[in-house]
């Protein structure tokens, strides 16, 4: 009797670590986390506007906002389900790291040693950003070469800073770094005299300029000496987690594509083009195969819109910034952005 | 062999053993370091495994790795070809240069504030008194941002800086110094070194001769010192005849070719040191009134004025009271120079386990060094003050 009781409990705990590999590829434990939780912890920026700003009733607004929201969205059919936590660019890794934060959108470049060596994974690009230089008009400069002997501000701890230590570098002019941890600090820098040239992403430097007390008397240099491409960050070792973040994305980008808007997209259910239905849950277990609900691409495109929608409202023509789509435009546009198919 | 077997298995040596409070004192501290040790090794290989399970780059190999930034000021040669390594010195002695810097200015200024606060002069007294109360109520961070905001970023843009003498400037982007080359530095020092190795030489000897009467003749003696105080001078005029002066001149953007100090540099230093001062002012203030009165006015019996009888009798006295303190205030200074991070400065603190942090993504190691560092700093320090308050003290009678 003894030994069936202990043959059945040895099948039983076998049966249960096979069934347990079994489910582990659609499961995730930060999906868990979450879920158990009630809301997704998202990290972002402490504010820039346009990616990562309170607005003035205190709502935090801008495109990596709204891409926290669409993976709340996904997860929870409410885009609202979202706690914000505003990290400076020397705490983002290891708060994400440490399990703080369960996704970082936090306008964070995507390069092979964050990429490999921090024990983080990036899952796609939301933004193809390139540094750019900020000067006074009155200076009349004409390129970044002309900025031989200036004194530069720039912020500790980003790409920005390694970019243009390469880019004199590798010309043999001289310059002056003025280096501060924050980029208030480096705005207020720049702002009283202290520099005579701000660099970092040329999305921030538009937006830092907006702040400034006299925009029109300041100009952006034409040249960009970076490729920055932003984009989502998630901890390595969840697949699962890394690839709902990642489709999130995609589903953005996919959606925009074919035309679903937050406006139609409860009519577009039924509508006949079959990558739509796909996209949407009418047909196929997409959505269930990542372990969520089969029509979690409405709930995202419901909460936020899609890429075009968010890009638009944060970034483009109906926001204070104006920027054009530039190569953030769809592939098909002549763009950048392409997302693999959902199928 | 068979006494020990026997003494071993004495129930009542046993007995003995454990009520015996030097035996029991003796396991119960093995025990407890032993805890510690466990727990401790126990932090840093779970600490390994976990960085290792989550692929998260360890180990300090990353020092010798290339840096790729730039750092606004440093010491020691740097580009952004050097090392990670390299960039953690320049941050280290970028420190140490602030906090020497800071100590003296600081110990200097609030000798004399302290020393203002017992004046019999009202006016002076009460600007001491002014100052202690504002300066060390208002939190130093504050005051750093006052500092460098508010003050040096007040001066002119480069192009209209103000001439100081001796073709010197000063603009929103620093002080602008001429920088003087001398053509035999190397000789200086040495000079200079050979001359206090001599002086200290012939202050030993001259205290042996007080003891057991003169063992040189005093011409001897006074060559020596003519000797350590001459040869100097000599090689200065000598290396100075020959020093090149480069003078700062406006470039295009910027004053190029002088000395130039950054406005982050001279705003932490004048910060520390007027914040630090106040604090040094009230232990110099209670060092002083804890010399007894009877001294003052034994010097004054003796006819001693009011300034010898400070410099002879009561600052000697007062010393072993304020140098205890005075070395909080050093090791104070010394760890608040890390607030250099709000206002730019490239110290330790903003360097290493700011930028090489965030570049690397190594922060266990790095904190780890970070702490170590100052750790050391100020053991030095502490170490270096006691044992010149060992010197200054005198036994009780």
């Amino acid at each position: 009797m003894r030994e069936r009781s202990l043959l059945l409990g040895l099948l039983a705990l076998l049966s249960a670590t096979i069934c347990g590999a079994g489910f582990a590829a659609a499961q995730s434990a930060t999906l868990d986390a979450v879920r158990a939780r009630g809301h997704l912890v998202c990290g972002v920026n402490t504010g820039l506007a346009g990616f990562s700003a309170p607005n003035d009733r205190g709502d935090w607004t801008g495109i990596d906002i709204d891409f926290c929201r669409a993976v709340a969205a996904a997860i929870f059919r409410d885009g609202n389900r979202v706690r914000f936590v505003p990290l400076n660019a020397k705490e983002r890794f290891t708060a994400l790291q440490s399990g703080e934060v369960d996704v970082l959108s936090r306008n964070t470049t995507w390069t092979m040693s964050r990429d490999t060596s921090l024990g983080l994974n990036f899952t796609g690009v939301l933004y193809y950003d390139g540094q750019a230089f900020m000067t006074r008009k009155s200076l009349g400069l004409h390129s970044v070469s002309d900025l031989k002997g200036a004194s530069i501000c720039v912020q500790s701890g980003t790409t920005n800073e390694l970019n243009l230590a390469d880019f004199f570098s590798t010309r043999g002019l001289d310059y002056r770094p003025v280096v501060f941890e924050r980029l208030v600090e480096v705005l207020g820098a720049y702002s009283s005299g202290r520099c005579d040239a701000f660099t970092t992403d040329s999305s921030q430097l538009v937006s830092e300029r907006t702040r400034l007390p006299d925009p029109d008397s300041h100009e952006m240099l034409p040249d960009l000496i970076s490729k920055e491409p932003l984009g989502p960050v998630v901890r390595q070792g969840d697949a699962g987690w890394s690839n709902i973040v990642r489709w999130t994305l995609f589903v953005l980008v996919n959606a925009e594509e074919l035309g679903v808007t937050q406006a139609n997209v409860e009519e577009m259910r039924t509508t006949a083009n079959p990558e739509i239905r796909r996209m949407l849950g009418t047909e196929g277990e997409y959505g269930k195969g990542i372990g969520l609900d089969n029509d979690w691409a409405v709930s995202i495109l419901k909460a936020v819109g899609n890429y075009g929608e968010c890009f638009e409202r944060n970034l483009g023509e109906s926001s204070p910034l104006k920027i054009a789509r530039g190569r953030n435009a769809l592939w098909k546009d002549g763009g950048l952005m392409y997302a693999p198919p959902i199928r | 062999m068979a006494d020990l077997l026997t003494r071993l298995t004495d129930r009542k040596a046993w007995t003995r053993a454990v009520y015996d409070p030097q035996v029991r004192a003796v396991v119960f501290q093995a025990l407890l370091v032993l805890v510690l040790a466990l727990v401790a090794t126990e932090i840093v290989l779970n600490t390994a495994a976990n960085l290792k399970k989550q692929n998260i780059a360890s180990g300090f190999d990353f020092l010798t790795r290339t840096a790729g930034f730039d750092v606004s000021q440093s010491l020691l040669p740097y580009t952004s070809k050097s090392t990670y390594g390299q960039a953690f010195l320049v941050g280290l002695t970028n420190t140490l240069l602030v906090a020497a810097l800071g100590v003296v200015l600081a110990t200097a200024l609030g000798f004399v504030l302290g020393i203002a606060r017992l004046s019999p002069n009202w006016l002076a007294s009460k600007l001491a008194l002014a100052y202690v109360e504002l300066v060390r109520n208002v939190p130093l961070l504050l005051q750093l941002l006052i500092w460098y905001v508010a003050v040096l970023r007040a001066f002119p843009a480069p192009g209209d800086a103000l001439a100081l003498p001796f073709g010197a400037y000063l603009d929103k982007r620093g002080l602008h110094l001429p920088h003087i080359a001398l053509a035999h530095g190397g000789w200086l020092a040495l000079s200079i070194l050979a001359a206090l190795a001599l002086a200290w030489w012939l202050k030993r000897r001259a205290k042996q001769d007080q003891k057991s009467g003169p063992a040189h003749s005093p011409s001897l003696r006074s060559a020596g010192w003519v000797l350590a105080g001459l040869v100097p001078v000599i090689v200065l005029i000598w290396s100075s005849l020959g020093a090149t002066v480069r003078y700062p001149v406006l470039g295009r953007f910027n004053y190029e070719g002088g000395l130039s100090i950054e406005p982050e540099f001279l705003a932490l230093l004048i910060g520390l040191t007027t914040y630090t001062a106040a604090f040094i002012a009230e232990i110099v203030r209670a060092g002083l009134s804890g010399v007894p009165r009877g001294q003052r006015e034994a010097a004054a019996a003796l006819g001693l004025s009011r300034r010898q009888a400070l410099r002879l009798v009561i600052l000697p006295q007062a010393l072993r009271i304020i140098i205890p303190p005075l070395t909080n205030q050093y090791l104070n200074l010394t760890k608040n120079s890390s607030l250099a991070v709000a206002i730019g400065y490239p110290d330790l603190v903003s360097v290493f386990s700011g930028t090489v942090l965030n570049q690397t993504g190594q922060a266990v190691e790095v904190i780890l060094i970070t702490m170590a560092v100052y750790l050391l700093i100020s053991l030095a320090t502490a170490l270096a003050m006691n044992a010149f308050n060992a010197r200054t003290a005198w036994a009780e009678r």
